[in-house]
């Protein structure tokens, strides 16, 4: 095991995965690692937002240095919004927590009818209530799916329904759950994730409803890899979150651990052993050329940031670039949006390298400087993501373009312009990711609208 | 609300460390205690100091990462909780607070509030794990698990392995920790091809690793933030005691080796 040591870039010879390079957060010690393949299984990027249900050291650092090395990164606008997580509390927020989705099965999501309503929820009656899913939905009603759930949230709040501190929420009421089942049916279902938002919310919610807001969750975007997991680089194999493959735009409950277990239990372990039985690999060296760049470019990267000696903090910058993706690239997209993030993030990102302070020394354990470098990546990341959003003329699952919608709301997709994944390759420092596209086809099962109603 | 803090801070394993005062003001009562260290030390790097290290990840209470003894208490002062779950509103206005690392010989002090919990990481390597096919799905019918005993196995499961049952212990012991990795798999039917090799191996790999012994305290129970019961700890003992008497030699660690199932007591 190599605990405590952070994976800085992938090693490419002769067109093939052949290696890492790390650094110990203890050391600072830079150090290759020769393979005959690598597999990354590092996760996702919800973190670009800075806020997110993900814990603060889920990066796409690994992932990012393996595009940089040539790696297609596919759909990265996918990213999902889950709607059941506990709102913001102030500007000092670190991470958002989630509420399990299984709370929705019991609970019912309501606003005030009224607009600027700041009534305590026990005091609306139930004729002044707006049980929005249920209405709008009435087939699926509070289990409606992941991206409309949170959009309706969002429309709530928008139009100034929403509750709790700074508009931003919505109850989920288990009332009538728990005068239907009693409150032990629902403590016995629900009870660790009940006591889990009272410790953070100091509210009870077996008296009072909870409220929730939608939070960056999952990313359904990631490295291209094909049905061997095998990326675009030979002997790069990319597992779970980390690559593109199962969840499409819109990724349903329960599939990430799915997801997990296939990758890592029945589809890596034979294609793996395919890849090294098919090709002879000759041994390398982390003398090569390739390790030795590679080093530079890590050691390079470390001194530049140590040595900005700026006035901002990491998180600073991290928390702006997450506000950009929150506002222009989150739950709703339009093209003028895009285009303003974009040139914002190129704007914030000069600036990063320029005015960022990352105190201490980089021979010993920094966090500020372990963070630097993911927020450097999520600057790039961030910017593809909105390129890929702003290309993307249509509303697919998670991805809702306002100007592409029906007249009740609802994603307007366009399959015959856009019915396939996008993969972006990088096509070297300071030039634009080039896009390319996989078609998908559908032969038993054929496209069809959503329709919730 | 304003608050003291009195913050162990330390350079290095090397260095001797000491308390530093960090008064911090606008602490917000919904704040998480890790929060209010997040602020002070955005304060810190803007005075031009170096920032407090603090280990943390998901900051939901499921991953272990974080764990600082919060005046005198490891995780603080309400029960059940980890640090990162630690809300502000339990803390009053103009309190002292004094913060310090995990103490205890098997986690040496890496940096600030940062320890070095490896230890733990090399008694799971010991034996906290089931052998497991891979490349095609097994059945679920075939191995039933009544729900008592399931609830049991998972009470086990939720050790995150944070190391607060160290702090706490007196003699620095980590028979929690063990018993609740030893259990939670020693419970279940894919735990069993490896269950006796299993207590010996981590049992062994914890004595090496410089942990106390266990002398009843039941420190460690009451800041569990998983609530893990000590129990757990008279189940490891008698998996280890039977696994022992079946297969003398305990103690070296290389028992597990060649030893899966040959002969190893069976359970009645």
């Amino acid at each position: 095991m190599h605990p405590r040591c952070e994976m800085l870039d992938l090693v490419v010879v002769d067109g093939r995965a052949r290696g890492i390079v790390t650094r110990d957060l203890l050391t600072g010690e830079v150090r290759s690692w020769p393979a005959e393949a690598v597999l990354l299984a590092t996760g996702g990027y919800s973190n670009a937002f800075f806020l997110s249900t993900n814990a603060k050291g889920c990066n796409t650092t690994a992932i990012w240095r393996a595009h940089r090395r040539g790696a297609g990164f596919a759909n990265p606008c996918y990213t999902q919004i889950h709607p059941t997580c506990i709102p913001q509390s102030g500007d000092y927020q670190s991470k958002l927590t989630l509420m399990s989705e299984s709370l929705r099965n019991d609970g019912r999501v309501w606003v005030p009818k009224q607009d600027g309503d700041s009534r305590r929820p026990e005091a609306i009656a139930e004729g002044e209530r707006d049980y929005y899913l249920e209405r709008l939905y009435p087939s699926y009603g509070n289990l409606a799916p992941r991206d409309i759930s949170s959009r309706a949230a969002k429309r709530m709040c928008d139009e100034g329904r929403g509750v709790g501190p700074g508009g931003r929420g919505v109850y989920l009421d288990f009332a009538d759950a728990i005068g239907r089942l009693g409150e032990d049916v629902i403590r016995d279902r629900y009870g660790n994730l009940f006591e889990m938002y009272e410790r953070i919310t100091g509210e009870d919610p077996y008296r009072a409803p909870m409220r929730i807001y939608p939070a960056p969750h999952y990313t359904m975007g990631g490295l291209w890899v094909d049905y061997n997991l095998q990326s675009t680089i030979p002997g790069l194999f990319v597992l779970g979150e980390a690559n593109f493959s199962d969840h499409g735009a819109n990724r349903l409950g329960a599939s990430a651990l799915m997801q997990g277990l296939a990758d890592g239990y029945f589809v890596i372990p034979y294609t793996l052993g395919e890849y090294l039985a098919a090709v002879r690999l000759d041994a390398v060296s982390t003398s090569a050329d390739a390790f030795v760049e590679a080093e530079r470019a890590v050691a390079d990267r470390t001194r530049r940031l140590l040595d900005a000696k700026g006035r901002r903090t990491v998180d600073a910058f991290h928390r702006e670039l997450g506000s950009i993706l929150w506002e222009r690239c989150g739950m709703s997209r339009t093209a003028a949006g895009l285009q303003q993030a974009i040139g914002e993030i190129r704007a914030l990102r000069d600036d990063f390298w320029q005015d960022v302070r990352v105190p201490g020394l980089g021979s010993d354990l920094n966090q500020e400087l372990e963070k630097a470098g993911r927020v450097a990546d999520y600057f790039e990341l961030g910017e593809l993501m909105c390129r890929d959003a702003l290309e993307r003329n249509e509303s697919c699952g998670a991805h809702f373009r306002e100007e592409f919608q029906t007249p009740e709301g609802e994603a307007r997709r366009d399959d015959e312009r856009f019915c396939h994944v996008a993969v972006w390759e990088h096509a070297g420092e300071g030039k634009p990711a080039v896009r390319h596209v996989e078609p998908l086809e559908f032969e038993a099962v054929h496209l069809a609208q959503r329709s919730y109603k | 609300m304003k608050l003291e803090l009195h913050v162990w801070r330390q350079s290095g394993p090397e260095d001797a460390g000491r308390f530093v005062t960090y008064p911090v003001e606008d602490v917000n009562e919904h704040m998480s205690f890790l929060e209010v260290l997040d602020v002070l030390n955005q304060s810190l790097i803007a005075r031009g100091e170096v920032p407090i290290a603090f280990e943390h990840d998901c900051r939901e209470g499921i991953c272990g990462s974080c764990g600082m003894v919060v005046d005198g208490v490891a995780h603080g002062p309400q029960k059940a909780t980890t640090v990162c779950q630690l809300h502000m509103r339990h803390f009053a206005d103009g309190d002292v607070v004094v913060v310090e690392p995990w103490r205890a010989r098997a986690f040496p002090v890496v940096k600030d509030l940062v320890v070095d919990r490896s230890a733990f990481d090399r008694i799971v390597q010991a034996g906290g794990f089931i052998s497991a096919r891979t490349g095609s799905a097994p059945e679920a019918n075939s191995a039933p698990v009544a729900k008592a005993t399931a609830d049991l196995a998972m009470d086990a499961a939720e050790c995150i392995g944070c190391g607060a049952c160290v702090a706490a212990c007196p003699n620095g012991s980590a028979m929690l920790f063990v018993a609740a990795k030893i259990s939670h798999l020693g419970l279940l039917p894919q735990g069993q091809p490896e269950r006796w090799p299993r207590a010996r191996a981590m049992v062994a790999r914890m004595e090496a690793e410089r942990f106390g012994s266990c002398s009843n305290y039941t420190e460690c129970e009451a800041v569990c933030p998983k609530r893990i019961s000590v129990s757990f700890i008279a189940r490891m003992n008698r998996d280890f005691l039977r696994a022992s008497l079946a297969e003398p030699g305990h103690g070296t660690g290389k028992a597990a080796a060649g030893s899966q199932g040959a002969g190893a007591p069976h359970e009645t």
